[in-house]
């Protein structure tokens, strides 16, 4: 070697090309092995595309269809993939829109309050529930503009004008929507309210993915790998509801003008027949944009119509409650069938009588009559049972719960856990702890709360719940959890009240009569036996609530309904007719009493209007 | 015929069939990022991958051709040809330019040379000839300025003239050779330093540190600095408790920087800063009593850097204008700009990701085909690589990529002749050079400088540049083989 004592040298450049290479096989490695082992890597070839499934339809009882889906058009952009020359002015003429507006929907996107789920990268709703000729001029531009997309998908149409409060209505899922379930993405749907949302999971069904592969300037060049892996959608599941489409719209229409509720049952299968409160909306204006400003306008209504009186609202359950009252004094032997009671009319102490009959009355003339003093009598004596009756009988409070036990054993007092009817409210059958809070534990006894014989004071019952119990007497002891979908018999979900079935057929004999003598006589049904009991449910804050509840025919039930109207005083006068008329439609089809039918539809109990002045 | 059979016999057939595995897979590769979606046909020659093809049997035809002619005309003729490819160059800004770059001379619309891609080429030899003289001897800096300026005519020429950054960096590669041939190992280092420096106080220049006040660009750069001045501390005493005392007071300053920072806030850059200036200072007084001149080296090396480290600092915030900056900014990392010169890097990562460890096979890379990366045929080849091959065929590639290097060094070093191997090192230093810089700006490390990947880019004139660089050092390295036996 000559002139050469740098040789080692070699070993250097040796060592910075190894080094170099290594170097790049690391970062290479962490960029093909490291970060893609954690989620999938698409790049921007391919794109995922949402498909949609069909929301699953509602039917009603007998096969007709309630809720179907109509497409709609979404407007979609993924920001990073515009262009800077993005031509606003042209696009906003297309949707016909302005500027002003194009900019403050942009706002909105990027607003991570108003949008936390934004990216440049992911597509984000530029606008929704566009019709078919809001998109039209802009679909065939499309290519114009890049990093728009349309899609679309569909919302809900109705086929009636009723059920509004059963049906419920779908919108777009909210961050905590998001949040619970990562099944869905920001602007998806769900069910919002009633069957919509109690059913959501089998209505969605399940969304697929298309891949489809796009050139570097947004062209679509077909699906990936042939769609070999697409994942179609899976349509969502259809309902049938329990309910009887027309006889709701007949029950609606009774409903007309007043504020109320009706409940009707079928009682051997507990499924629920028609569920009607009033006010109410007509579910076709909660459809696509409209859904928030109608929404909106229920919220701020003076009426509550958004509030539903049937499942809800909680009444005394007034004179009705005398039904209970008697199964369970007979099932205690605290009363006989034969057993009297005097009554001194308007005079009678601590109760007054508010009709006019006979004294002394026995069980069948207390409950055709509603008799005050008879049930008073009947439950102080059942609470007295066996001890002196003073407050300080420990006796006087186990048989008070024992009371309490056989009465929410009908279903009153407490929510149906069981049932798919939300929303629902629990009403209330006092506990002895909350006569404890008010009195004092050793505050209380039979006379201080002599009200709940009656059914009034500190008794809260649902419409609902008073529309099972009648259920329960139809069938003789015994209801199954009330439910709306049919698909699902509910036959498991079987409640007894343990009382004994020989007390029924008395006490429905007694409900006969209140339609053939008593504060029923004046409304019949040709040819069929009804059962059925009025009530008044007293209210501090105006006229009292007008109820009734009934079913028919008497030896073969198959109707179980509770009626309340508000502020239109005694039972007898709305809730009865309104409750004939509804049973009689389901049972013969028809409505015989046009007439009737006509003045209850057309008349308004004026009480709403007097209030506002 | 008894010389051709030697000839046969002393080819280093190794580097043959490298190069050869290199140019078959580059256009495996090619093919994958021209195959047209639409149209798919494997071979036409109307096509780039078709196209390339032509150009590789050209590319066989040359590389025969230089293996039989003799071996003395690349020595005879080095100047003359470096001379020739200057005329070359200045020529090409006659020509319309191809897109925006007055770098090639086009004898029709589809058949055009790239003189750039030859320079290196001639080059290489002239510089090879010069240094290569019996009586060149690098025993100062002066005499490296006659090869500087041999490399620096074609550089200038393309940088200036012709408006190609990239390929003028490639003449960095000499360096390496100046190296090989005893320029100082410091000049690389410095050059290296410099970069460095450059890099962390310019990128990290607005990162603040967690405790105190500074930032991580000023502070990486001063403890960077402070720890080359403790391991010459350390190194010059290691007999004696001085060593101790420094590092000690050193140490302890930290200490009690850290201890007023519990109440005040102290800015780690200024003493950061005071320290190395301190340090530095001490080193060149050593040297009077020690009398070792590195230690004043060192020192104004360290001064001279915390000058320079301040000064691209202060010049990057306060003298360059905001386009001027945002270009740096971009090149270094500092800002994402997936449409402009983000775009391309930005859409090669997206490839190469989505290759992961497999790789998605031949055809079937969906960024490339649905060509999401600009020029993946040509200087981003590797992202094709990189989808379809995944980290197997990165790896593979580079892995075959340093044997072939090594190799073309370890062929330099057998050579007994200076203008042979000096000719070796320029031509396995530029094969370095393109390596690191083009892969380095595809994974997004180094700023978009455009040179091809070699054997692997398409073009005909990088292809015919490198086979001739290759088959002349393999055509010496036969020659010096037969003067041995």
């Amino acid at each position: 070697m000559i002139n050469d004592n740098f040789y080692k040298r070699q070993y250097v450049i040796s060592g910075m090309a190894i080094f170099i290479v290594v170097a790049y096989i690391v970062l290479l490695f962490n960029m093909q092995v490291i970060e893609t082992s954690s989620g999938s890597v698409d790049g921007n070839a391919i794109i995922k595309q949402t498909v949609y499934p069909a929301r699953g339809l509602i039917y009603d009882r007998n096969d007709s269809l309630l809720v179907y889906n109509q497409p709609i058009y979404e407007v979609m952009m993924t920001m990073n993939e515009m262009s800077k020359d993005f031509d606003t002015l042209a696009f906003c003429h297309l949707l016909r829109i302005d500027k002003q507006m194009f900019d403050q929907r942009i706002e909105d996107l990027r607003d991570t309050r108003k949008n936390p789920g934004w990216s440049t990268w992911t597509q984000q709703v530029f606008m929704s529930q566009l019709k078919k000729e809001d998109i039209a001029q802009l679909q065939e531009e499309l290519y114009k503009f890049r990093g728009v997309e349309i899609r679309n998908r569909t919302i809900r149409n109705y086929n009636c004008n009723e059920a509004a409060h059963i049906l419920g209505s779908i919108g777009e899922v909210n961050w905590d929507d998001i949040k619970a379930d990562d099944y869905y993405k920001m602007g998806d749907y769900s069910g919002r309210d009633g069957i919509e949302r109690t059913y959501e999971r089998e209505l969605r069904g399940e969304k697929g993915v298309r891949k489809l592969l796009r050139d570097s300037r947004g062209r679509i060049k077909g699906h990936y790998k042939n769609g070999e892996e697409d994942i179609p959608a899976k349509a969502g599941n259809d309902m049938q509801l329990t309910i009887d489409i027309r006889l709701q719209q007949i029950a609606e229409q009774l409903l007309h003008g007043k504020i109320g509720s009706i409940v009707a049952i079928e009682p051997s299968t507990g499924e629920v027949l028609a569920l009607a409160s009033a006010p109410t909306w007509n579910p076709q204006i909660m459809i696509g944009k409209e859904r928030s400003k109608s929404y909106l306008k229920l919220l701020h209504d003076k009426s509550r119509p958004l509030f539903n009186r049937a499942t809800q609202a909680t009444y005394p359950p007034g004179s009705t409650f005398k039904t209970i009252q008697a199964l369970v004094c007979l099932d205690d032997h605290v009363i006989t069938p034969n057993t009297q009671y005097a009554c001194s009319g308007p005079a009678s102490q601590p109760i007054k009588c508010t009709h006019s009959h006979g004294s002394p009355v026995t069980l069948l003339n207390g409950i055709e009559q509603s008799c005050n003093p008879y049930f008073w009598n009947a439950f102080r004596d059942y609470l007295q049972k066996g001890n002196n009756g003073s407050k300080n009988s420990k006796e006087l409070h186990e048989r008070y719960n024992q009371w309490r036990d056989h009465v929410m054993a009908f279903g009153l007092g407490h929510r149906f856990d069981d049932s798919d009817i939300t929303p629902q409210k629990g009403g209330n059958i006092p506990s002895e702890d909350f006569y404890n809070r008010m009195y004092g534990e050793r505050g209380w006894k039979a006379l201080t709360i002599k009200s709940l014989s009656i059914g009034q004071g500190e008794i809260l019952v649902t419409p609902l719940q008073m529309a099972n119990q009648t259920a329960t007497i139809a069938n003789g002891g015994y209801y199954i959890t009330p439910h709306l979908n049919r698909h699902d018999s509910m036959k498991t979900h079987i409640h007894q009240t343990g009382i004994d079935r020989r007390y029924f057929d008395l006490v429905r004999e007694g409900m006969a009569r209140v339609m053939t003598n008593g504060t029923g006589r004046r409304y019949s049904i040709t040819d069929v036996e009804i059962c059925g009991k009025t009530g008044t449910a007293q209210n501090s804050h105006g006229r009292d609530h007008s109820i009734f509840i009934g079913f028919a025919p008497k030896d073969d039930p198959k109707i179980a309904i509770a009626v309340v109207v508000e502020n239109a005083g005694y039972g007898a006068t709305w809730a009865v007719p309104i409750a004939t008329l509804v049973m009689e439609y389901y049972l013969k089809g028809e409505i015989e009493h046009t007439d009737l039918f006509q003045r209850m539809t057309t008349s308004s109990t004026t009480t709403l209007n007097a209030k506002k002045d | 015929m008894q010389r051709r059979t030697k000839l046969i016999n002393n080819i280093d057939w190794w580097t043959i069939l490298l190069y050869l595995g290199l140019c078959i897979f580059g256009w495996v590769n090619i093919s994958g990022a021209s195959y047209s979606y639409d149209h798919p046909s494997l071979i036409d020659f109307s096509t780039v991958a078709g196209k390339q093809l032509i150009w590789m049997g050209g590319a066989l035809l040359l590389g025969g051709i230089i293996l039989l002619l003799d071996h003395k005309i690349y020595d005879t003729t080095a100047y003359f040809a470096y001379a020739a490819v200057l005329v070359l160059l200045i020529i090409t800004r006659f020509f319309p330019p191809v897109k925006g770059s007055y770098s090639w001379i086009s004898f029709s619309s589809s058949f055009r040379l790239q003189p750039a891609e030859f320079a290196k080429l001639t080059t290489a030899l002239a510089i090879a000839k010069y240094m290569g003289q019996y009586d060149f001897k690098m025993r100062s800096w002066r005499d490296l300025i006659k090869p500087l300026i041999i490399l620096g005519i074609p550089a200038m020429i393309i940088m200036v003239w012709e408006n190609e950054t990239g390929s003028a960096l490639v003449f960095a590669a000499f360096m390496l050779v100046f190296y090989r041939q005893g320029m100082s190992g410091y000049v690389l280092l410095c050059g290296i330093a410099a970069i460095a420096l450059f890099i962390l106080a310019v990128k990290y220049s607005d990162v603040p540190i967690p405790i105190g006040t500074g930032t991580v660009g000023m502070l990486s750069c001063m403890l960077l600095l402070l720890a080359t001045g403790i391991f010459f501390v350390l190194q010059e005493n290691r007999y004696r408790m001085e060593k101790w005392i420094i590092t000690g007071s050193v140490a302890g300053l930290y200490g009690i920087c850290l201890l007023i920072n519990i109440w005040v806030p102290v800015n780690f850059n200024w003493v950061s800063l005071a320290i190395v200036v301190l340090l530095a200072i001490y080193l060149i007084a050593a040297n009077l009593y020690k009398r070792n001149p590195v230690l004043v080296m060192v020192g104004l090396f360290m001064l001279l850097s915390v000058a320079y480290t301040n000064g691209c600092n202060y010049i990057f915030h306060h003298v360059l204008r905001d386009h001027q900056r945002s270009r740096i900014e971009l090149i270094l990392g500092m800002r994402d700009d997936p449409h402009g010169v983000g775009y391309n890097v930005n859409q090669a990562r997206i490839a190469i990701t989505t290759g992961r460890f497999w790789g998605k096979g031949w055809h079937q890379g969906t960024q490339t085909q649905m060509k999401f990366v600009p020029e993946q045929a040509t200087d981003f080849i590797f992202s094709t690589v990189g989808e379809e091959w995944g980290f197997v065929g990165t790896a593979g590639v580079l892995v075959f990529y340093l044997i072939f290097i090594l190799r073309l060094i370890h062929i330099a070093e057998r050579q007994k002749d200076n203008f042979a191997r000096i000719y070796g090192y320029s031509v396995a230093s530029i094969f370095l050079l393109h390596l690191t810089i083009n892969i380095g700006m595809v994974l997004g490390v180094l700023p978009v400088i455009g040179i091809p990947l070699p054997f692997f880019s398409y073009g005909g004139s990088s292809l015919w540049g490198f086979t001739m660089l290759l088959f002349i050092l393999l055509r010496l390295d036969a020659a010096g083989a037969e003067q041995m036996r």
